[in-house]
């Protein structure tokens, strides 16, 4: 393992805000790994925007400091732009101007060279689905198409770092899942760490790996999404609901025997299985062996919105 | 200074490609070719006095009567420069610079390009400060070819500098407008607030302030019922003085030294009364004397545009962008 070398995306160290007197964020400490698609959670008005702020040199921090791939946001703050994307919670385009021709101005402020910005402008407008509408004004589209602009609009720098600041607001069920779609995909071909707001659970659930959710400005868990999910149902583990046309002890016995199994509890005709990894082949082989008959076997999934729910009480 | 030349050049283009920057230019060119050709405009007049040479003044600086004549029912050109198109213009380009950019989120969008913040806001001012300087040179060429083609009198070399120094104060005179504008348009989020506190304040300086100096120096140096000449000097001295807080007043003033330095403005005449207590005239005043004289008036304008602009770039580099 790498893991000690590994350089850090998103560093930051008892990051905090005030205005005023009250505390937006509070004492953040968030580390975000190369390779993340990060969900970054939490009620309105828990300082998730703030934060992003802050990563990004547009808001200076009353104590503690951000760093994106080492650079200090507050200090260093072209450089953390030259490398991070943003689409930001309201995202906005010249609307009496081209879509090209905006993205254009994007690439020039990148210091793009001039035989350079034509061709980053289609490659960009093509890699969301845009290209027919280049020469359109921005004013003209719909809110889908504006988010999707706005992704090929971080995408003509190549962020190594893309924060996404509620990109699915607005959107319609379908559109979103395309969206978040789109983001995985071009996460994974320019191997872009992604931070991403959304209150979109169910979405989110669909492409990050690692979620964190922040109530009040602080913190309340962070974590691989997997792990956290299994948490929230019971101690790290899985449930499996199996329906059998006839259950019998003998049954129950050569189900517990497997190991890893926790217990097993019935439940009219249902069985229901704690244990500690996904046993299903094994359990199923059990039945076979011991002549029962399988109806069906599911796997109790954990959903985000467990998660989201169980800490967001605790808090 | 990449990120500056990148703004200043789109805002340039917004300028001379938008709606906003057509209308203001097709009404430079009306009040330019009105204010002299118009049914009643200065080519009119200045034919008359052309024709009879010995009137005073016109002769030596006829080609500078263009800009400074007044038709019979039609202002003189400098006085719609002065107190109407300069102004204008300064103002429109910068009433909304920055809250429509936030306003539209576009700003948060701008500023995470890896651009130094001011260079948004340089760009922007830059921007607007060369359009007015198109402007103007457009509408002072085309009073110099009416008159070329008209009148056929064509300008000496000291009229030809002294119509550069005035392009250049009217730059930095639309500068003071654009700054003021900006200004508004930093602090203040609507658009409305911006464009009605600028306009306001153009009004003001415009319309009232005249009013304003006189009451001034009738509270002041109140006059009797048969006023001695003391008594009309000092009041005349605070209404001058008074307006001068105008930067309407302080450039026309500064305007019409330059194009018109036969004349004499209300505050040299006061000087010379104070003086030698004759209203004695000399001939006009060189070119050396104009700036001398001006000097003053240029130095403030430029104090207070420059102060105007650093109040906006300060709140603008330390301000949080939301974009919501
Ligand atoms: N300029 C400001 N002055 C004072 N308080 C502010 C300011 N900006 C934001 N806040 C407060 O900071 C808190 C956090 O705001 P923030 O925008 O970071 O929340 P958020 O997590 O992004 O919420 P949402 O999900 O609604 O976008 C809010 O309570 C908000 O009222
Ligand atoms: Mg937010």
């Amino acid at each position: 393992m790498s893991k000690l070398t590994e350089q850090l995306v998103v560093e930051t160290v008892d990051l905090t805000k005030n205005y005023d007197k009250t505390t937006v964020v509070d004492k953040l400490n968030l580390r975000i790994e190369e390779g993340d698609i990060f969900g970054f959670l939490g009620p309105n008005g828990a300082g998730k925007t703030t934060t992003i702020l802050m990563l990004l040199g547009l808001t200076e921090p009353t104590s503690g400091t951000a760093h994106i791939y080492g650079y200090n946001s507050t200090r260093e703050p072209l450089k953390v732009k030259r490398i991070t994307g943003y689409v930001p919670e309201k995202v906005g385009f010249y609307e009496d101007l081209t879509a090209s021709y905006n993205l254009a101005y994007t690439a020039r402020l990148n210091g793009l060279p001039e035989d350079l910005v034509t061709k980053r402008v289609n490659e960009s407008l093509g890699t969301v689905g845009l290209s027919h509408v280049a020469e359109q004004q921005v004013g003209e589209f719909s809110r889908g198409m504006k988010q999707r602009l706005a992704i090929a609009d971080i995408l003509i720098k190549m962020p190594k770092v893309a924060i996404l600041d509620e990109p699915t607001s607005g959107i319609d069920p379908e559109g979103i899942v395309q969206m978040l779609d789109l983001i995985a995909d071009i996460a994974k071909e320019i191997k872009m760490t992604v931070i991403m707001c959304s209150h979109q659970l169910y979405q989110v659930q669909r492409i990050c790996n690692r979620v964190g959710i922040l109530v009040n400005g602080k913190l309340v868990v962070e974590g691989l999404l997997d792990q956290l999910g299994r948490e929230a149902l019971g101690g790290g583990r899985l449930r499996i609901e199996v329906k059998l046309t006839e259950i019998t002890s003998k049954l129950i016995d050569c189900i517990k025997r497997i190991s890893g199994i926790v217990s097993v509890e019935r439940s009219g005709d249902l069985l229901l299985i704690t244990c500690l990894e996904d046993l299903r082949p094994k359990i199923a082989k059990a039945i076979i062996d011991a002549n029962g008959l399988l109806v069906e076997m599911k796997i109790q999934r954990y959903a985000l919105e467990d998660i989201y729910r169980k800490y967001f009480r605790e808090a | 200074m990449k990120g500056l030349m990148t703004v200043f050049y789109k805002e340039l283009a917004d300028h001379f490609t938008s709606w906003r920057g057509i209308i203001l230019f097709i009404t430079v060119l009306l009040v330019s070719v009105f204010a002299t050709l118009g049914p009643s405009g200065a080519i009119e007049n200045l034919r008359q006095q052309l024709a009879t040479p010995v009137q005073y003044g016109v002769g030596r600086f006829a080609f500078l009567y263009l800009f400074t004549t007044s038709g019979e029912d039609m202002p003189s050109f400098i006085w719609f420069i002065t107190r109407f198109l300069v102004p204008i213009v300064g103002i429109v380009l910068g009433l909304d610079a920055i809250n429509s950019e936030k306003n539209s989120g576009t700003m948060s969008r701008l500023l995470a390009q890896p651009i130094y913040r001011d260079a948004v806001i340089n760009g922007k001012f830059l921007a607007g400060v060369v359009t007015i300087a198109i402007m103007l040179t457009t509408a002072i060429l085309i009073v110099s070819a009416i008159g070329l083609a008209v009148l056929g009198v064509a300008p000496g070399s000291e009229e030809i500098a002294r119509l550069l120094l005035f392009w250049g104060i009217s730059i930095l005179y639309g500068a003071f407008w654009l700054g003021l504008a900006m200004l508004f348009s930093v602090y203040f989020r609507p658009v409305a607030a911006s464009a009605v506190s600028s306009l306001g304040i153009w009004m003001f300086f415009s319309f009232f302030m005249s009013m304003a100096a006189v009451s001034t120096a009738n509270i002041l140096a109140p006059l009797s019922q048969t006023p001695t000449t003391a008594e009309l000097l000092s009041n005349y001295g605070i209404q001058i003085t008074a307006s001068r807080i105008s930067p309407i007043m302080l450039f026309g003033e500064a305007a019409t030294i330059l194009l018109a330095p036969g004349a004499r403005t209300a505050g040299e005449m006061l000087q010379l009364l104070t003086a030698s207590g004759a209203l004695w005239m000399p001939g006009p005043l060189s070119l050396g004397q104009s700036l001398l004289t001006i000097w003053p008036h240029l130095a403030t304008i430029g104090g207070i545009t420059a102060a105007l602009f650093a109040i906006s770039y300060i709140r603008f580099m330390r301000e949080e962008i939301r974009s919501t």
